[in-house]
């Protein structure tokens, strides 16, 4: 399945405004999709005979710089019936404050996959994935201040009163 | 509702007074326990519960002694691998991947390396020999992976001498890659453009002489093991992953396949060298019991390792023939000077004996301001952004869906039939 019929299909499907970017002329291919779209058209892509991405590989959150202000997260799908590779991304130019945290939908209704892999992505880098069943913190203490994958994050000087060298 | 996350009672959960997605999950988790408490019983299997291969702490709600949820809390071994790889040279990195899957070193960085060559458009300039010489080791590191899987997983169950056969035959690879790397475990051998260096002379001759010490072995082990009917009656039936449910929760390599699909990225992808080599794939077929129940798993483990054989054979051919070793031939030849790609963002995945594992590379050029206040823009040798995608940490997850209202004996032989490594859980 190349990237253009699958843009292709989901214009057809989701109209024009689904896709913001495409990303050509690279060795992985990636289609930008609007945020507020994403599990919608992983649920087509999932379920149309045409594509059936079944298989959630990868789902990775992004911080794109202390510059840009800009939080992603990267979808790598792979049909198993079809044997082909697909990247999804989405993104979302966000402050860095730690009070309000980009949001982006939760597709674990679609790919039970998804879950630790959001999990992981919300405790490292701070983005909240509406309508997560489950969004407590998987890797790290219960107590653990900030988001350590942020590129502006700093190194606690103490921890429980024990000074970190 | 508005999306607030309030960072300070990240800590203080008995506070109540928060609307966050966060907190609402913590309390709902809460409330099960001390729901439990009253009516079930809550039990605390792990950390540091050898069955539970690792530092992996389970949650059990059990009435009596069925099971009748799993709560898997990881994060024990987490030892920041994407912090660190992000201060880190590529190169510097690969040990860092040693240490994911300690049990698989060779293939964590032979996808590490695959994912850096292509980066750098390098992978197809690559010496045949030094490919052969990849296949042929990550070959010898799956057996050694699946004889451990092979080998406690017969401890969990009770039987003893499995695994201390295991433990003898996979000291004799420990020793052959000890040999050709310097080191037993992790071996910091594969190298971006090639390797740490050749073979030692005699390894090929030795290689063939385990093959050959190894076949009869298997026989005997199959003998004792895999088909005991106690050890079948403990397995066959238990634990049956359906396939939809695998490939929904993105289980991969022996889990998925024991479930019954022949999926297998060597075959799919075609990476490396692997199209040029003869092996089968090895599925579960439910020939004891259901399809995808614990013994399958087992089994395709088993299998696995006669196809593994098969290659390092074949590779073992190729490496005495035609690409036998030349004294001129340096297998640091290709090493690329410079490890900075251009900017681009990578996801390489490939067949580690516990699944698929992926890295997904992000790579920037390094921005500076220059003192007229612009902005300039260096290469650099250090990525952005590394995601790894350790297959044990997908396998694990479906832990709460396979074991619902099982015998606690039972969740035991589902655990180990999972084959996880907690280095890569957690990483």
């Amino acid at each position: 399945m190349m990237l253009a019929e699958v843009k292709a299909l989901l214009i057809n499907k989701f109209g024009e405004d689904v896709i913001v970017g495409e990303e050509a002329g690279v060795l992985q291919p990636a289609l930008l999709i609007a945020p507020d779209r994403i599990a919608d058209v992983c649920l087509e892509l999932r379920d149309n005979p045409a594509t059936y991405f079944d298989f959630l590989s990868c789902l990775s959150g992004v911080d794109y710089g202390v510059d840009e202000d800009c939080f992603g997260v990267v979808y790598h799908l792979s049909s198993i019936p079809y044997q082909s590779q697909l990247v999804l991304k989405v993104s979302k130019i966000h402050s860095r404050e730690l009070e309000t945290l980009p949001h982006f939908p939760s597709i674990v209704s679609v790919y039970r996959s998804a879950d630790w892999h959001e999990r992981e992505a919300f405790e490292l880098y701070g983005i909240y994935f509406e309508g997560h069943p489950d969004l407590r913190r998987l890797l790290l203490p219960d107590d653990w201040e900030g988001f350590p994958l942020r590129k502006d994050y700093q190194a606690a000087e103490y921890y429980k009163g024990v000074k970190i060298d | 509702m508005p999306f607030v996350v309030e960072t300070r009672y990240f800590y203080r959960h008995n506070v109540n007074t928060t609307t966050s997605i966060y907190d609402q999950a913590l309390k709902r988790y809460q409330q099960k326990i001390a729901n439990a408490a009253t009516e079930d019983m809550v039990l605390n299997m792990g950390p540091q519960h050898p069955s539970t291969h690792g530092v992996l702490r389970l949650e059990l709600i059990t009435d009596g002694e069925i099971v009748k949820e799993v709560i898997p809390h990881i994060g024990y071994l987490h030892r920041c691998f994407e912090k660190h790889a992000e201060s880190l040279t590529y190169q510097q990195t690969i040990p860092f991947t040693d240490r994911m899957d300690y049990l698989a070193s060779m293939n964590n960085s032979h996808a590490w390396v695959m994912g850096v060559e292509r980066m750098l458009g390098i992978d197809k300039e690559i010496p045949k020999r030094v490919e052969y010489i990849r296949v042929l080791v990550c070959e010898l590191n799956r057996i050694a992976s699946h004889l451990i899987a092979i080998g406690t997983y017969g401890i969990d169950i009770g039987a003893f001498t499995p695994f201390l056969w295991c433990f003898r035959d996979r000291e004799h690879i420990m020793g052959m890659l000890e040999w050709a790397s310097g080191s037993r475990m992790l071996y910091n051998y594969i190298w971006v453009g090639g390797l740490f260096y050749d073979l030692p002379v005699g390894f090929e001759e030795r290689a063939r002489e385990f093959v050959e010490y190894f076949k009869p072995k298997m026989v005997e082990l199959n003998g004792l093991l895999t088909d005991n009917q106690v050890f079948i009656n403990r397995t066959a039936n238990v634990g049956v992953l359906p396939l939809d449910v695998a490939i929904n929760y993105g289980c991969s390599g022996p889990m998925l396949r024991g479930s019954g699909l022949k999926y297998d990225l060597r075959r799919i992808d075609g990476y490396s060298v692997y199209p040029e080599l003869e092996f089968d794939i090895p599925i579960g077929t439910g020939l004891m019991g259901k399809v995808g129940d614990c013994w399958d798993r087992y089994k395709v483990r088993v299998d696995e390792i006669q196809e593994s054989l098969k290659i390092i054979e074949q590779c073992l051919d190729r490496l005495q023939k035609e690409l036998k070793r030349t004294p001129e031939f340096d297998p640091r030849a290709k090493l690329p000077r410079k490890l900075s790609p251009k900017p681009q963002d990578y996801y390489v995945r490939c067949e580690a004996p516990k699944g698929e594992l992926g890295f997904y590379f992000i790579h920037l050029q390094r921005k500076e301001k220059d003192k007229n206040g612009n902005d300039r823009f260096f290469d650099t040798e250090i990525p952005f952004r590394v995601k790894s995608r350790g297959p044990s940490f997908s396998n694990l997850s479906v832990l709460p869906a396979m074991s619902k209202n099982v015998m606690i004996a039972d969740l035991i032989a589902i655990v180990g039939s999972i084959d996880f490594v907690l280095g890569e859980v957690d990483r």
